[in-house]
C-alpha cells in the first residue's frame, strides 16, 4: 500500500491504495466519482478522460499512485457554482449525447481540445477527438457541439 | 400547494414536432448518472468469470481449491455445483416446430460450445480479487473439433453439439405462389433465362459486434422480501419473466431495473448466462452480489450480429422490369439459439423485395449451428440483410441494362398514387412517396454534377476514381401486431402498456413500458403527453425500466418505442381526459354534453366557465365533491397492440472516392432524405439517424468480428475491432419528407434503426460503382483497402477476412 495525497475536484484527499490501482478505480471505487466510467481495457475508448493538472489523460492509463500531488478533475468538477460549463452546454445544446457514456469523456477531452486550440476546425476537431469513441451520435453532433461551445455558431 | 393548471402561455405552440433540447441530459454531462456498475450495496460481493478458452471442449474437471484458498474469496462455483436452480438460457422464437434447439444452460458442466463461454464463477470481496482469483481455477478440457465456417458447418462436416446430430437448426420458408400473395419465382426465372435478365450474386453479410460503450453489469440483492435485479439491459420486463420461468422463483418476488443503459442496439436484447449466473450465486449466498464484463468478455461472449451468407437470384425482362426474387440464405446462430436467434433473419424475409413490385418472390433461411459465440439481434435486425441484398442487386441490374441505377429503381418502385399496397411477401404498406424523397435527396446531393465528374475523371485516367451510391431503402418497424407474431411462432405478443398518473398539485406521472438507453424516451414522450393533456413539458416525467414501477411492458427495440409505446400513451392520455369529463361537469355545474376539452381546459360551450385538468385532478385528491358513484381518481393505463407494421423509408445518396493505386476509399459526401411520417423531435430524429448511418457505414467499411482457425475471436478487443471514431467519419446532410402512417394516431414512423438499414448498401454502391469500369461488380464488405485493392486487381470480391486472420502462433510454434 502506498498512501497518496491528491486533489479531485477541488477537494483535498488522501488514501492508501494498492501500487496497481488505477487512477480510474481510485476514482470511482474509493471517492465515488462514478461519473467517470470504464468502457474498455485497452484504452482506447477514452470513456474515463479526465484533467490531471489540466492536461486529458485516460484515467484507466494512470496509476492512481501516479497522481500523488496532482490535481484531477473530473466531469463532476467541471460545472461551477450551479453553471455549467460552456462544453456541458454546448453538448445538450447541440445533442451531442444520446446513451450518455462516453459523454463524460469526450467532454473532458473536448474542453482540454478547445484549451489547446480555441477555434479549431472541423478537422482539428476530428482529430482531436480520435481516441474517444462513441457508439450513439455518429460524432456529427458532438462536432457540432463543439463547434458551437468555441464560439463557431454551429447548431444540431 | 403549489398548482400547475394550465400550461404556460410560451407554451401555446404544439409540443410535438419541437427540437425539445433532452431532460436526460443534465444528469449525464455533469455524471450524476447511474449506470448498473456505480451500484454499491452494504456487504455487497464481485463476480469473475473464469471463461474457456476453447470453442468446443469436454470438461473433464474443475479444480477450485486454489482460487478457494484465495485471500477474501468468499466462494467458488462450477456448473456441478448448481442444479436447476441455475435455471436456463431461453429461446423465445422458434423459428419452425421442428427447430433444433441445444439446451443452453448458463454455466455448463460437461461440455463448452464457444470460446467465452462461463465454466466457473469466483465470488469475492473485491472485483480485482475475484480477477485475480479467476485465474487460480484449474480447468481440465479435452479439445472437441469445432464447427466454424458457416457452409461447411451447413454441410454438417463437423458438428457443434455432437448429440443432437446436426447443424441445421430450422429452415423457414416463404413462397409468394403457395402464400397466394403472387407468382412461381421459378417460372419466372425460367423465362427471364430465355428471352429476360438474370442476375445471380452471392453476398456475403460478415459477422459484427454491436459494441454498445457500456460493458453489461448486473447487481443482484437477495436481501428483503423481494430478489432486486439491475441489469444494463434493454428489457427489464422479458427478463423478469424468464427468470421466473426458468428459476421457479415467483414473477411476483422478481423486481429488474435497468437503471442508466449506455446503448444496446439489440446488443442488450438478451437474457444472458452471466444475469443468471449472478442471480443463483446471489441467492445461494444471501448476499448482493455484482458482475462487470470487461470489454474483451463484452466481445467474445455478448451475442453478435448479421453472419450470413445470401444467394440471390433476381429476374427481369430486358428493359429492366422486375419479374422474379429468389433469397437462399444460410444464418449462423452461433453456438446456442439465443433469444431472438433464428427470428432475425425471418424478420428480414419479408423486405427483400422492398419498394419494388416484385410479381414472385421465394425466401428461405437455413439457420445454422456453430461453435462462435451466439448471434441475434443488432440493429435493425433482418433488414439491413435484407436491404442490403437488393438493393445491391437493383444496382447490378442497372449496370447490366445499361441505365442509371436511379431509372432502373423508379422503374419498379411502388408509385405514390398507389398506396395502400400489399406487397408480394403479404404485408400491406399504408403510405410513402419514393419519388418525393428521391428527387430531394437528388437535388441536395447535387446528382447530376457529381455524375458529370465522375464521366471526367474516368474520362482523364484519374488515380482516385468517384463513386455514386444508392439505396432506397423501406424497413418494416414497430414491433409488431401480436397476431402476426403469433403466427410467426414467436413466444409473446407485441403490445405496450402506459400509465399517466394525475399527481395532487397537477404534476403528471408517466409510466412506460418501453425501456429506453439513450433514445431519449422522457423527452419525447413528455412532447406527447403534454400535447394531449395540455400540460406543459416540464409538469411531465416519465418513469420506465423499473418492473415495480413499470409493473407491465414489453420494452425495447425493434424502432417500437414511439410507434407502440406513444400509441399507448395516447390511449392512456385520452382516458384521462374521459374520466375528468364528468368531474368537471359535475364542478362547473354543466352537462357533460356542454363541455369541450382543449389546451388542457375544460369549458362549458358559450360560457367563460372553465377548468383546467391540474385543478380537477387537485379536486379529484381531495375527493370532497365528486358526482355520486365515480372513483376519486383520473388515473388510467392502456395496453396497446398495433394493428399493423409502419413503413418508413427514404433514398440515400453517398460519393466514395477510391484510390485506384493503393484501394483506398474515402467519403466525400453523404445525403439522406428519410420520410419517417410526423416527426416528435427533430432533434432526437437527427441524432438517431447520424448515428444508424455510422453504424451501416462501419459494417461497409471497416467493421467484422473474425475467428482464426482455432475459433479464437481474434477481434476480441477495441484494438482489433474497428469501430470508427469521429476522424474516420464525415458529416452528413440529411433532411426529410412526409407521409404520416396511418396505423397509428400520431402518424409517426420508426427511426433507430433506418439509418443503418439504409446505409450499407448505399456504401458499398458508391465503392463499387467508383471501379466497375475496371472490371469489379462486387468487393466483400468490411471494404478494406486491401480488398479494393485486390479486387481492381484480380478476379473476385477481394478475399475473406478470416483466411487472413493473423495466426497466433507461427508454424515452428513460437509466438508469431
Amino acid at each position: 500500500m502506498t498512501r497518496i495525497s491528491l486533489t479531485v475536484d477541488g477537494a483535498s484527499v488522501s488514501d492508501d491504495v494498492e501500487p496497481r490501482m488505477l487512477l480510474v478505480q481510485y476514482l470511482r471505487e474509493r471517492l465515488g466519482k462514478t461519473g467517470t466510467v470504464i468502457g474498455c481495457d485497452t484504452s482506447n475508448c477514452g470513456a474515463c478522460t479526465v484533467h490531471l493538472d489540466g492536461t486529458s489523460v485516460k484515467s484507466c492509463n494512470v496509476l492512481a499512485v501516479q497522481a500523488d500531488g496532482a490535481e484531477v478533475t473530473t466531469i463532476e468538477g467541471l460545472a461551477q457554482n450551479g453553471e455549467l460549463h460552456p462544453v456541458q452546454a454546448a453538448f445538450r445544446e447541440c445533442h451531442g449525447l444520446q446513451c450518455g457514456f462516453c459523454t463524460p469523456g469526450m467532454i473532458m477531452q473536448s474542453v482540454d481540445l478547445l484549451n489547446t486550440n480555441p477555434k479549431p476546425s472541423e478537422e482539428e476537431i476530428r482529430l482531436g477527438l480520435e481516441g474517444n469513441l462513441c457508439r450513439c451520435t455518429g460524432y456529427h453532433n458532438i462536432v457540432k457541439a463543439v463547434q458551437h461551445a468555441s464560439g463557431q455558431g454551429a447548431t444540431a | 400547494m403549489t398548482v400547475t393548471d394550465e400550461r404556460p402561455s410560451d407554451a401555446i405552440e404544439n409540443e410535438i414536432g419541437r427540437d425539445r433540447r433532452r431532460k436526460e441530459d443534465q444528469r449525464l454531462i455533469t455524471g450524476r448518472t447511474r449506470w448498473t456498475d456505480n451500484i454499491v450495496l452494504p456487504g455487497m460481493l464481485h463476480l469473475a468469470m473464469v471463461r474457456s478458452p476453447f470453442a468446443h471442449a469436454t470438461i473433464t474437471s474443475v479444480d477450485t481449491s486454489a482460487a478457494k484458498a484465495s485471500t477474501n474469496v468468499v466462494d467458488v462455483f462450477s456448473g456441478a455445483d448448481f442444479g436447476e436452480e441455475l435455471g436456463a438460457i431461453i429461446n423465445a422464437w422458434p423459428i419452425t416446430p421442428d427447430q433444433v434447439t441445444p439446451a443452453h444452460s448458463p454455466m455448463p458442466s460437461d461440455r463448452v460450445a464457444f470460446a467465452g463461454e462461463i465454466v466457473a464463477v469466483v465470488v469475492a470481496r473485491s472485483a480485482a480479487e475475484a480477477r485475480d482469483a479467476a485465474e487460480l481455477v484449474e480447468v481440465e478440457y479435452d479439445e472437441l473439433p469445432a464447427a466454424l465456417d458457416l457452409k461447411k458447418s451447413a454441410a454438417d462436416e463437423v458438428l457443434a453439439h455432437p448429440d443432437l446430430g446436426t447443424n441445421k437448426s430450422a429452415l423457414w420458408v416463404f413462397d409468394s405462389g403457395e402464400a397466394g400473395t403472387g407468382g412461381n419465382v421459378e417460372d419466372a426465372i425460367a423465362k427471364a433465362r430465355t428471352d429476360g435478365i438474370v442476375i445471380e450474386r452471392e453476398y456475403r453479410q460478415q459477422r459484427l459486434i454491436p459494441a454498445f460503450m457500456e460493458p453489461r453489469s448486473v447487481v443482484v440483492d437477495p436481501t428483503g422480501e423481494q430478489y432486486t435485479m439491475w441489469s444494463a439491459t434493454q428489457i427489464p420486463h422479458i427478463v423478469r419473466f424468464a427468470l421466473a420461468a426458468t428459476t421457479g422463483v415467483s414473477e411476483s418476488k422478481i423486481r429488474v431495473i435497468a437503471p442508466d443503459v449506455g446503448g444496446g442496439f439489440g446488443g442488450k436484447l438478451q437474457v444472458t448466462p452471466e444475469e443468471w449466473i449472478a442471480w443463483a450465486v446471489g441467492r445461494r449466498l444471501g448476499k448482493p452480489v455484482k458482475y462487470t464484463e470487461t470489454r474483451s468478455e463484452s466481445l467474445m461472449s455478448a451475442h453478435h450480429g448479421r453472419d450470413q451468407w445470401q444467394k440471390l437470384t433476381l429476374s427481369a425482362e430486358k428493359d429492366g422490369t422486375v419479374t422474379g426474387l429468389k433469397v437462399e440464405l444460410l444464418a449462423d446462430l452461433g453456438a446456442y439459439v439465443a433469444i431472438v436467434g433464428g427470428g432475425v433473419p425471418v424478420l428480414g424475409a419479408f423486405m427483400f423485395n422492398a419498394i419494388y413490385k416484385f410479381p414472385a418472390y421465394h425466401f428461405a433461411v437455413q439457420t445454422v449451428l456453430t461453435n462462435k459465440a451466439w448471434t441475434d439481434a443488432y440493429r435493425g435486425a433482418g433488414r439491413p440483410e435484407a436491404t442490403y441484398a437488393i438493393e445491391r442487386l437493383m444496382s447490378e441490374l442497372a449496370a447490366e441494362v445499361g441505365v442509371d441505377p436511379l431509372e432502373i429503381r423508379e422503374k419498379n418502385w411502388i408509385k405514390h398514387e398507389e398506396f395502400p399496397f400489399t406487397t408480394v411477401a403479404g404485408l400491406e404498406y399504408d403510405s410513402g412517396n419514393y419519388e418525393a424523397a428521391t428527387a430531394k435527396a437528388k437535388e441536395m446531393f447535387g446528382y447530376d454534377e457529381l455524375r458529370a465528374e465522375q464521366m471526367a475523371r474516368r474520362a482523364s485516367g484519374d488515380t482516385v476514381q468517384l463513386g455514386i451510391g444508392i439505396s432506397t431503402f423501406t424497413e418494416m418497424c414497430g414491433l409488431a401486431p401480436s397476431r402476426v407474431l403469433g403466427q410467426l411462432d414467436y413466444g409473446a405478443g407485441g403490445w405496450e402498456h402506459a400509465s399517466v398518473r394525475m399527481l395532487a398539485t397537477g404534476k403528471v406521472e408517466v409510466v412506460t413500458g418501453a425501456s429506453a438507453h439513450g433514445q431519449g424516451h422522457e423527452t419525447a414522450f413528455s412532447q406527447i403527453v403534454a400535447d394531449r393533456l395540455g400540460v406543459a413539458f416540464e409538469d411531465v416525467e416519465i418513469l420506465h425500466g423499473d418492473t415495480a414501477i413499470s409493473h407491465k411492458g414489453l420494452d425495447t427495440y425493434g424502432s417500437r418505442s414511439l410507434v407502440v409505446g406513444g400509441e399507448a400513451l395516447v390511449k392512456a392520455a385520452d382516458k384521462v381526459i374521459e374520466k375528468a369529463k364528468p368531474i368537471a361537469a359535475h364542478l362547473l355545474e354543466a352537462s357533460v354534453d356542454d363541455l369541450e376539452f382543449s389546451g388542457g381546459r375544460f369549458s362549458v360551450r358559450g360560457t367563460d366557465a372553465g377548468m383546467g385538468i391540474g385543478e380537477i385532478a387537485t379536486a379529484v385528491f381531495a375527493a370532497h365533491n365528486l358526482p355520486d358513484g365515480v372513483e376519486p381518481s383520473i388515473d388510467s393505463e392502456a395496453t396497446y397492440d398495433p394493428v399493423n407494421f409502419n413503413y418508413p423509408h427514404g433514398t440515400h445518396l453517398c460519393a466514395m472516392e477510391v484510390d485506384t493505386e493503393t484501394g483506398a476509399v474515402k467519403m466525400r459526401k453523404y445525403v439522406c432524405v428519410d420520410d419517417i411520417g410526423n416527426i416528435v423531435n427533430p432533434l432526437i430524429v437527427s441524432g438517431q439517424v447520424h448515428g444508424g448511418l455510422v453504424q451501416g457505414i462501419a459494417q461497409a467499411l471497416w467493421e467484422e468480428a473474425v475467428y482464426d482457425d482455432a475459433g479464437t475471436l481474434v477481434s476480441g478487443s477495441f484494438v482489433d475491432y474497428l469501430l470508427p471514431t469521429a476522424a474516420d467519419t464525415i458529416s452528413f446532410d440529411i433532411e426529410h419528407t412526409t407521409t404520416p402512417s396511418l396505423t397509428n394516431t400520431l402518424g409517426t414512423k420508426g427511426v433507430g434503426e433506418a439509418g443503418t438499414i439504409a446505409s450499407t448498401p448505399a456504401v458499398v454502391n458508391a465503392v463499387v460503382d467508383a471501379v466497375r469500369h475496371l472490371g469489379v461488380s462486387d468487393i466483400q464488405m468490411p471494404c478494406t483497402p486491401e480488398r479494393v485493392w485486390r479486387a481492381i486487381n484480380g478476379p473476385g470480391s477481394g478475399g475473406s477476412t478470416t483466411e487472413a486472420a493473423m495466426p497466433h502462433f507461427d508454424a515452428e510454434g513460437g509466438q508469431a
